[in-house]
């Protein structure tokens, strides 16, 4: 018997189909790099553009946000603290809640309520939101009027804060669960075999054992709210001011956006380039946190093996 | 041949006289014996825990035979057998962390201290307050060495002077002088044996009355395993210890009691360590022991 003839012109492996098969691949994981410095190419140009008309140390510090009407003002704090009022809103019901559901979940359900409520939960994360936002419109600032004794108008920052808090439940007690999850049973029995409750597993073991995978989830669905675009549209107005009320009605970024979007500007005016700007303030904040949650699981890596 | 020959209510003379009769009445009824020669110098010792017919079940599956024992009190009692054949079923039925699994169930009674800790009041986690365990895998929790010592204490409640008991702790456990210098690293910095001592430390700071070991050695390289097993000995001067071990030499050595159980989870003898590994009741825990089987 004689041995095989291992050469590439006898083994009949096409070498020029595997290279162009490799290339495909990484034309698509090349696609997503594309995109995103693409975006940020087509923000930063039209930002330069309104940089030209607008003084940035204004935009940045001046407290009046009016780029479509006259007297034109363009200061953007306006519009940041609107989204900071929903973010931290939304964050304040969020967090309680969704770590609760996760606790719930991880630790104290039974396997045959758990599965019944996390595909539950995965639902409630997959409805449309401006779906959210009818629901906010039509139903939470409705409740709102009757139960307190404050005058709400029908667009508010508390409905607007109410519903993106909602909305962003499933992200925090879906990834939070799954880093409760991935703690080693033998954590939770060596608290157990020492006497503990098990509110002291959850809270004194498992919790701080996955404080990585749970922080992380909490920026993360902080960078959604601060992106969320329709549902407080709809439920928070379109009125950038400052106001310490939360039953005001307020201006996001996003919703600003949303507004030049739908109306007549016309290209190239400044109105139409502070979308830019705008858009840029808020790519840099949703990267801010993202970066946030980079380092936060670098600095607090699941230590347990 | 039934389970109430009562062998274990008084634990004398007469119970091993009782047993054996038993074994003579009917010599083929062997595998369904209860507990071989429940013997020797058990006078004047006192119980800590004792099984009644205590059986356990997975869903339908029968795990644990019904077990009679008495198991007394400052010493090491070692609890041998192959694989499957029910030995850490039946240490973890005694600190109810069997709870924890949903199918599990148990049958008869287990007495600590002449309480059923299957009774209706009785409250697991305190149960486990009383009975400490140390388990096959070094498990500290990724928080510094002080913070894992500490960690029994504060939950119950026992925080006086923190600090002298988190050192006490560690010097029973023989380990005070290797980490003394270090107490705020983290534990996972550890090597295993110093893992598996720091978990010992762990269960015994808030000075349990039993402790129990599930193969405490058996992820252990030879070097460490030898400290534990000293450790263990030592350990038998204050505690009652519970210990399963696949390592029938390691039960030789340390323990001062051993029940055999063999393959469809029976406790087959029970007794002083010496008489087991020498002259054992039953044939099949010789053939055990001297490895024809297992």
């Amino acid at each position: 018997m004689t041995a095989a003839d291992l050469t590439r012109d006898a083994s009949g492996i096409d070498g020029a189909k595997q290279r162009a098969i490799r290339g495909i691949f990484f034309a698509c994981a090349f696609l997503s790099v594309l995109t995103t410095l693409g975006i940020v190419v087509v923000l930063l140009e039209g930002s330069v553009d309104f940089f030209r008309d607008v003084s940035f140390v204004a935009f940045l510090t001046g407290t009046e946000w009016s780029p479509l009407i006259e007297p034109r003002e363009y200061g953007v704090l306006p519009l940041v603290w609107g989204t900071l009022v929903i973010t931290v809103g939304s964050a304040m019901i969020a967090i309680p809640v969704g770590t609760a559901t996760a606790i719930y979940l991880s630790e104290y359900a039974e396997p045959r309520v758990r599965s019944t409520i996390k595909p539950i939960l995965e639902i409630l994360a997959g409805i449309p939101t401006i779906v959210y936002g009818f629901f906010a419109l039509s139903f939470i600032t409705p409740q709102l009027q009757r139960f307190l004794p404050y005058d709400i108008g029908t667009f508010n920052a508390a409905a607007g804060a109410i519903v993106v808090g909602i909305m962003i439940i499933p992200m925090v007690s879906s990834l939070s669960e799954d880093a409760m999850h991935a703690v080693p049973d033998d954590l939770r029995e060596a608290a157990y075999g020492l006497g503990a409750t098990r509110f002291e597993v959850s809270t004194g073991v498992v919790l701080p054992a996955s404080l990585s995978g749970i922080l992380a989830s909490y920026v993360l669905a902080l960078s959604r709210a601060i992106g969320e675009t329709m549902a407080v549209t709809l439920a928070a107005g379109m009125a950038p001011q400052f106001t310490t009320s939360p039953f005001e009605p307020i201006q996001t970024m996003t919703a600003y956006m949303v507004q030049v979007g739908i109306s007549d500007v016309s290209i190239g005016s400044v109105g139409y380039q502070s979308l830019f700007a705008v858009g840029m303030t808020l790519f840099v904040m949703t990267l801010g946190m993202n970066l946030c949650s980079l380092w936060i699981r670098s600095r607090y890596r699941e230590e347990y093996r | 041949m039934s389970d109430d020959t009562s062998m274990n209510e008084t634990p004398t003379i007469e119970t091993h006289t009782e047993a054996k009769s038993t074994d003579d009445r009917s010599p083929a009824s062997e595998a369904d014996a209860d507990v071989a020669g429940m013997d020797d110098q058990s006078i004047g010792e006192e119980t800590v825990i004792e099984a009644r017919d205590l059986s356990v079940f997975y869903g339908d599956e029968r795990a644990l035979q019904p077990v009679n024992v008495e198991i007394p009190d400052r010493q090491v009692t070692a609890i041998i057998g192959p694989s499957g054949c029910g030995k850490s079923t039946f240490l973890r039925s005694i600190n109810r962390m069997n709870d924890m699994i949903d199918v599990a169930r148990v049958d008869g009674e287990l007495l600590f201290r002449d309480t059923n800790v299957y009774g209706e009041a009785v409250d697991p986690v305190a149960l486990r307050r009383a009975i400490g365990m140390v388990f096959q895998k070094p498990n500290p929790f990724p928080k510094s060495i002080y913070d894992n010592v500490a960690y029994g204490l504060r939950i119950q409640g026992k925080d006086d002077d923190l600090d002298e008991q988190v050192e006490s702790a560690l010097r029973r456990a023989a380990l005070w002088d290797e980490v003394s210098d270090r107490l705020g690293e983290s534990a996972l910095d550890m090597s295993g044996g110093q893992q598996q001592r720091l978990c010992i430390a762990r269960a015994i700071a808030p000075d349990p009355e039993v402790i129990l070991m599930d193969e405490p050695a058996s992820a252990l390289d030879p070097v460490a395993t030898s400290q534990i097993e000293d450790l263990i000995e030592e350990l038998a001067r204050d505690y009652t210890v519970v210990i399963v071990t696949h390592n029938m030499q390691q039960a030789a050595r340390i323990s001062d009691k051993t029940m055999v159980f063999l393959t469809g989870g029976e406790l087959v003898e029970f007794g002083d360590t010496s008489r087991i590994f020498e002259n054992p009741d039953n044939q099949r825990v010789e053939d055990y022991i001297t490895g024809k089987f297992g």
